[in-house]
């Protein structure tokens, strides 16, 4: 197991670096929800309507930028051999990618989504359930766009088709995780959702490592 | 027999890139890959390295098949084009990781990666974030994963790519040295290597004839 | 299974199927749009548009069923590694596409008068349109590589992918559409739909089936015929060398 951890390691350094995707991520973010209120105008109670889902699709898509270089920076300069031809079983080798890659963009962006969510007027009774819904929810969108990753490794125009190709699978992330903040701001129980949520993420867990080292072979070949 | 090929043939693309390819290399032995661009010398590696599929024709190592042959994937490495550095990481670090990859814990890896690089002459340049390396030193930093565990075989992919005269003596050396522990290799170049006692095998006809170093390729 | 692999073998099963494919395929869409569009009762509360579901509701039939279709010849081209499996599923993609389409333009049709608005987030309207775009995708990522037996594969697991991920998009359409609004308008299932509605749909149904085998049966035909083109011009290409 040493070496899962110490890809999770490399590849982490590799996304908090200054070439990583955890900076350009987390300022999209940041950047794309700023611009709603400059958008449909800073009426509060407008705002606290559409915040979860102003967040949520952000998150989506802030997902999708660093998703075509997942892997391929390594299959450019040639890491993905030594990675597919190590011991450590291939499945396992991406899951330590996409670990990687969740702890470089989804987990930061899950823990700052709190503090936006204020500033769009969200009911402070909806944010735990804010970030309980993001830290179940942005594990899926690595996993799954893991998947495209691998599909489009050394495809024409990966980067733009990666978004085609992931973005609608995602849709129940959206979905259920905006459902969990909304009917936690109602003063329903966000638990269903939630649930719903974790259902996803454990399907795409068992699925998505499967798929994307199969991919990742095509690729190799 | 270390490794014994029959009747292989590939298929890139929907392309046929050779047929009924056979030969067999034994423990100690080196195999020159010859021919022309696209005649599929690197297609072959990249099949006994396990990433491609023959079309056709048996692969076995050591007497049983590739697909039961579990021991395969550790026993052989293999070195391609590319040099798989990352320019952020100083030399011993990215030759570390290929240590861990390949099994070893954190700091045998660390130990194991400063001998071969003080071995290779790349000793002062180990604390050197890779980006400063020039590509000689990149692909020498390269080679060096063979060096850091006993393998059986070696499959390279021209390995000589961008080293100067006194890193080809050394990558002879090198070589020399894991053939005379019963390593066989498999070496695919367009330039000469210094490889003595090799045999040739001429792609794609698939011909065997004994390597004569700097002889045709001249004139 | 591995009977139809051989590519030949299935050429002449193709042609001696097309004909028969064709001609029911004409057969059932007249007589079943015949009897829809001009001899089916007009509803009581929507009149003469509702005759507009006799194209919309076999359309998405289709556009569901030439997926499932997709999704089954992916995995037979995975597992067994057969090529024409590989095929029909690159063939279906466009088809299934322009039913899902045809069915979305109807929908929306059908919608103006209905609701006076010509695009409704209603769950089935929604969920077509994802399966759009998912059809969308599976096309796109077989049009982006050079090589294609990596972009038949490629998308063959995208195909599987997004035949796991379908059913739960479809449950999510529906909870999100519950919790936004009361249940559609646009509903005809029940245990009683008329006879005079229910025929000609199935004819409908039946006369789109037809003509995807015929279309299939057309596109295959077409997509090895371009195999063979593009192997006789490595051939060609490479005269003089041996191999």
């Amino acid at each position: 197991m040493s070496a899962f951890w110490a890809i999770v390691q490399r590849d982490l350094r590799i996304n908090l670096g200054a070439q990583g995707a955890a900076l350009t991520t987390i300022l999209f973010f940041v950047l794309a929800i700023s611009l709603f209120p400059l958008g449909v105008g800073p009426e509060p109670q407008l705002l606290a309507r559409i915040s979860a889902g102003v967040i949520w699709v952000a998150a989506l898509l802030a997902a999708q930028l660093s998703l075509d270089r997942l892997f391929q920076a390594d299959h450019e300069d040639g890491t993905l051999d030594l990675l597919a031809r190590a011991p450590l079983p291939l499945t396992l080798t991406i899951a330590a990618k996409l670990l990687a890659h969740w702890l470089g963009t989804g987990l930061p962006l899950a823990l700052i989504a709190p503090l936006l969510a204020i500033m769009l007027q969200m009911d402070s009774a909806a944010l735990p359930a804010l970030l309980l819904a993001l830290l179940l929810g942005t594990p899926s969108l690595s996993l799954i766009g893991g998947i495209g990753a691998a599909l489009t490794l050394g495809a024409r125009r990966g980067a733009v088709l990666v978004p085609l190709l992931t973005l609608p699978l995602l849709i129940p992330v959206l979905i259920f995780g905006v459902g969990a903040v909304e009917a936690a701001a109602t003063g329903l129980s966000a638990s269903p959702h939630l649930l719903l949520l974790g259902a996803f993420l454990a399907l795409a867990l068992v699925l998505s490592p499967f798929a994307a080292a199969a991919a990742v072979k095509l690729a190799l070949e | 027999m270390a490794l014994s090929v029959e009747g292989l043939a590939v298929i890139r693309g929907e392309r046929r890139l050779f047929k009924d390819l056979s030969f067999s290399l034994a423990a100690g032995e080196a195999m020159l890959l010859r021919g022309p661009n696209g005649s599929g010398k690197s297609s072959l590696l990249r099949l006994l390295a396990g990433f491609l599929a023959p079309a056709a024709g048996t692969i076995a190592w050591q007497g049983r098949p590739l697909a039961e042959a579990e021991d395969f994937r550790a026993a052989a490495l293999y070195l391609g084009h590319q040099d798989a550095v990352k320019p952020q990481f100083t030399t011993e670090q990215n030759l570390a990781y290929a240590g861990c990859l390949l099994g070893l814990d954190n700091a045998t890896a660390e130990i194991r990666a400063g001998e071969v690089l003080d071995a290779a002459g790349l000793g002062r340049q180990r604390r050197l974030p890779a980006r400063y390396l020039s590509a000689g030193q990149k692909r020498r930093l390269a080679l060096c994963r063979l060096l850091l565990m006993p393998a059986k075989l070696w499959l390279l992919d021209e390995p000589t790519n961008a080293l100067d005269s006194a890193a080809i003596d050394w990558l002879g050396r090198a070589l020399a040295d894991h053939r005379a522990q019963g390593g066989a290799v498999l070496l695919a170049s367009h330039v000469p290597v210094p490889l003595p006692d090799a045999q040739a095998l001429l792609l794609p006809e698939g011909k065997l004839a004994k390597d004569e170093p700097a002889g045709d390729e001249l004139t | 299974m591995h009977y139809l692999a051989n590519p030949a073998r299935f050429q002449r099963i193709m042609t001696a199927i097309r004909p028969w494919a064709g001609g029911i395929a004409l057969v059932c869409l007249i007589a079943g749009f015949g009897w829809g569009l001009l001899f089916s009762p007009p509803d009581y509360q929507q009149s003469e548009t509702v005759r507009i579901m006799y194209l919309h509701v076999p359309s998405a039939w289709m556009g569901m069923f030439i997926y499932a279709g997709m999704a089954v010849a992916s995995a037979v081209a995975l597992i067994w590694r057969h090529p024409v499996a590989e095929l029909a599923a690159k063939a279906s993609a466009p088809a299934g596409a322009a039913f899902t389409l045809v069915c979305l333009i109807t929908g929306a049709l059908w919608g103006q008068p209905m609701w006076g608005t010509w695009w409704v987030w209603d769950a089935r309207l929604t969920s077509m349109l994802i399966l759009f775009f998912i059809y969308l995708g599976y096309m796109a990522l077989w049009e982006a590589f050079d090589d294609p037996s990596r972009a038949g594969r490629a998308a063959a697991i995208l195909a599987l992918v997004g035949a796991v991920n379908l059913p739960i998009i479809k449950f999510s359409v529906d909870w999100w559409n519950t919790l936004h609004q009361p249940a559609s308008v646009l509903t005809m299932e029940g245990p009683k739909i008329h006879p005079d509605i229910l025929w000609p749909l199935l004819l409908v149904a039946v006369g789109f089936k037809a003509y995807y085998i015929w279309l299939l049966a057309l596109r295959v035909r077409a997509e090895i015929l371009e195999r063979q083109a593009r192997m006789l011009r490595f051939a060609a290409a490479s005269d003089g060398q041996p191999g």
